[in-house]
């Protein structure tokens, strides 16, 4: 995979960047592949569950993208930040988040990861380092450059991995957050879930200048491009840009190539594209790729994933189960959360007796 | 008591606060080398260094947004902007990700943050940098919103504001800056929420904010003089609304001018007098009288500006009015 010209930052570690990867043990290698059949499973459930109209609003499903969330975040430590806009089921899921308070959270029940406030673009896990779930194209950039911001300050240690999609990239913000990232030197992955389209515009009527991971050169940052079909490929590259961003506290673009099979979101009937360019890109599924190389390895066979496959389904069926059976949130909740506790000043009554 | 300028006050209050909590920095456009594009953060670089005050490119996005993510993983950001017509870049960040995040992650994340800077007309700069955007941002659930009159307030509120734990829009205002006026020595906290008397009156009740109050104060004082009392209430802090304070004055004075600054569309005055008529109304002698900036954008020449902006004639027109 390419690289960009301007990524001589990246050089000192160009030997080899399976060096920055422990070795994984076949336990370790079959757990992407559960964490991909998990999100494929559970966004399947969730289709089902909003064609029920069980889910309302938007759901935008991840179907086809799975290794990217997985790949990148497998390289994470447990207390670095994701942040994400609103595709943000996988990387919920990939980051940790309980697939039961997930679903709960698109069916906008109290038992929901956001309390049912939130909904599909707006999933917040604190305890798992997830920082959301942003609905506005490129406005959560600024935001993962704050958390790298906040890592480099305190000095804990962190990095960050901010997502966005091609469509994004053209949004001021997003420049922004490139220039400061470099300028400042803030430990943060960018990296581009590009896959191909921006709701129904393709890259080439949206984007000048392609690749997009060129637009990393103008900043003087590192870039680099991986095969988001490819789990190992996504890991191996994502850990030179962690290493990047940990040991020298420089940012990185990635650009990394994927493709969703489901419409931009559910009420898409996807006129915009033909079920050859679909089935073209379903030929290199990250899960069937990479349930041949654990084959090949000799880690897995059939039956093994089969097993895996139907305990992916059993979770997503149970977390359908559980948002179905959860309580829609009690009416006082409304004017919960809004204001948080102040411990340093005097309180506010916020609703005074005559605000109506 | 010391008296010392309002925007001695403010830096008072960052240095105060900055000394008390390494989580707080300070970061906007010419706030560190240049020393403030209006002197406020003046010798705070030099005190505490380039880690904690930070001149930022001219990317008000940027470095909104950046705020906002590091008060979600825990520091304590004031931003600056230069002027709050700057803050319009910036709109989406400022609403949707400091006035919404608490609310849509079910309260796990919350952001104490300060955006601070000059808000207001009447410096000959024109339509783009003359707003007072108090009413766009109290139409914000989660935003508190502040506009001192006075440099005790702008102190002692600013230091309160750091303090919330919640995203406050500090509204200063740049005529204001020079303004001198006691301020107590000290560790001194004034309440977020809570409106003050600055001149008291049997007559009427005037409410205003920011600089708006000080041609209020203008106005009774030459009321005064005709022999009528006038009561001036500084809101101090626009959103939460200290209606109480308000309530109890025009239930004394049974009249209300309001007069503020922005424009009058759903200007605060509209909410404050919707909540008059609909909690006061049997109190009331004469109808609520708002006195605003125009309805126009706001021109360049002198006197056209000056025609604009709320002023010491046209509340006294105004009073005149709800007394005959």
């Amino acid at each position: 995979m390419p690289t960009t010209k301007t990524s001589q930052k990246k050089s000192s570690f160009n030997e080899g960047s399976t060096k920055l990867l422990p070795q994984q043990s076949p336990g370790d290698r079959l757990d992407l592949l559960k964490q991909m059949l998990l999100i494929r499973r559970f966004e399947e459930k969730a289709a089902q569950a909003a064609t029920q109209k069980k889910i309302k609003g938007f759901c935008h499903l991840y179907i086809g993208q799975e290794a990217l969330a997985v790949g990148t975040i497998s390289v994470l430590n447990p207390h670095d930040g994701v942040i994400t806009a609103y595709r943000d089921h996988g990387h919920g899921l990939a980051r940790g988040m309980c697939p039961q308070a997930c679903m709960a959270e698109l069916f906008g029940k109290a038992t929901g990861c956001s309390r049912g406030k939130g909904g599909s673009m707006h999933f917040f896990d604190a305890k798992k380092h997830f920082y959301g779930g942003h609905g506005i194209v490129g406005g959560q950039t600024p935001l993962g450059l704050g958390i790298a911001f906040s890592q480099k300050y305190k000095g804990d240690g962190g990095v960050t991995l901010c997502y966005l999609g091609d469509g994004a990239v053209n949004q001021g913000p997003f420049h922004e957050s490139l220039n400061l990232a470099a300028l400042w030197k803030l430990p943060i992955i960018y990296i581009i879930e590009n896959n191909e389209w921006s709701m129904g515009t393709s890259l080439a009527r949206s984007s000048a200048g392609l690749p997009l991971v060129n637009r990393a050169q103008a900043y003087d940052m590192a870039g680099i491009v991986a095969d988001g079909m490819d789990v190992d490929d996504v890991r191996a590259k994502t850990a030179e840009a962690v290493h990047l961003a940990r040991t020298e506290s420089q940012p990185t673009l990635m650009e990394i190539k994927t493709y969703r099979y489901r419409g931009h979101s559910m009420s898409d009937p996807g006129s915009y594209r033909t079920k050859e360019e679909i089935e073209k890109h379903k030929q290199h599924d990250p899960i069937l790729t990479y349930r041949s190389r654990l084959m090949e390895e000799g880690i897995m066979d059939n039956p093994t994933f089969d097993q895996l496959d139907a305990e992916a389904q059993k979770i997503s069926q149970e977390a359908y189960d559980f948002a179905e059976k959860s309580p829609e949130p009690e009416l006082e909740t409304l004017w919960e959360d809004i204001f948080t506790p102040e411990d340093q000043i005097p309180p506010l009554e916020h609703r005074g007796r005559f605000h109506r | 008591m010391p008296e010392i300028l309002y925007r001695e006050a403010l830096n008072q209050a960052m240095a105060e606060e900055m000394e008390r909590d390494d989580r707080v920095f300070l970061m906007g456009e010419e706030v560190a080398e240049y020393n403030g594009a209006y002197k406020v953060s003046e010798g705070l670089l030099k005190k505490f260094g380039p880690k904690r005050v930070i001149d930022t490119p001219i990317s008000e996005c940027g470095f909104t947004g950046l705020g906002i993510g590091a008060a979600m993983h825990g520091l304590r950001p004031i931003v600056e902007f230069m002027t709050w017509s700057f803050s319009l870049v910036t709109f989406d960040q400022i609403v949707n990700n400091a006035g919404q995040i608490r609310y849509m992650s079910g309260g796990q994340f919350s952001v104490p943050i300060v955006f601070r800077g000059c808000s207001g007309g009447g410096l000959r700069v024109g339509a783009t940098h003359s707003h007072t955007p108090e009413n766009w941002y109290a139409g914000v659930p989660a935003l508190t919103v502040i506009s001192p009159a006075f440099p005790d307030d702008a102190k002692g509120l600013l230091k309160s504001a750091i303090r919330s734990n919640n995203p406050v829009c500090f509204l200063e205002n740049e005529k204001l800056y020079g303004f001198k006026g006691e301020v107590p020595e000290g560790d001194i906290l004034v309440p977020i929420g809570k409106a003050k008397i600055r001149r008291e009156g049997g007559d009427i009740t005037l409410v205003a904010n920011s600089l708006s109050t000080h041609i209020a104060l203008a106005a009774a004082e030459k009321l005064a003089a005709e022999g009528i009392h006038a009561e001036v209430v500084d809101l101090r802090t626009i959103k939460p609304l200290d209606f109480e304070t308000i309530a109890e004055s025009v239930s004394k004075t049974n009249r209300l001018v309001i007069v503020e600054e922005n424009k009058p569309f759903c200007g605060w005055g509209a909410q404050v007098a919707y909540q008059v008529q609909r909690e006061l109304f049997d109190e009331l002698d004469s109808p609520v009288i708002r006195v605003t900036g125009l309805d126009v954008p706001q021109p360049y020449n002198s006197f056209l500006e000056d025609e604009v902006m709320p002023s010491e004639m046209r509340i006294i027109e105004a009073v005149r009015e709800s007394l005959a």
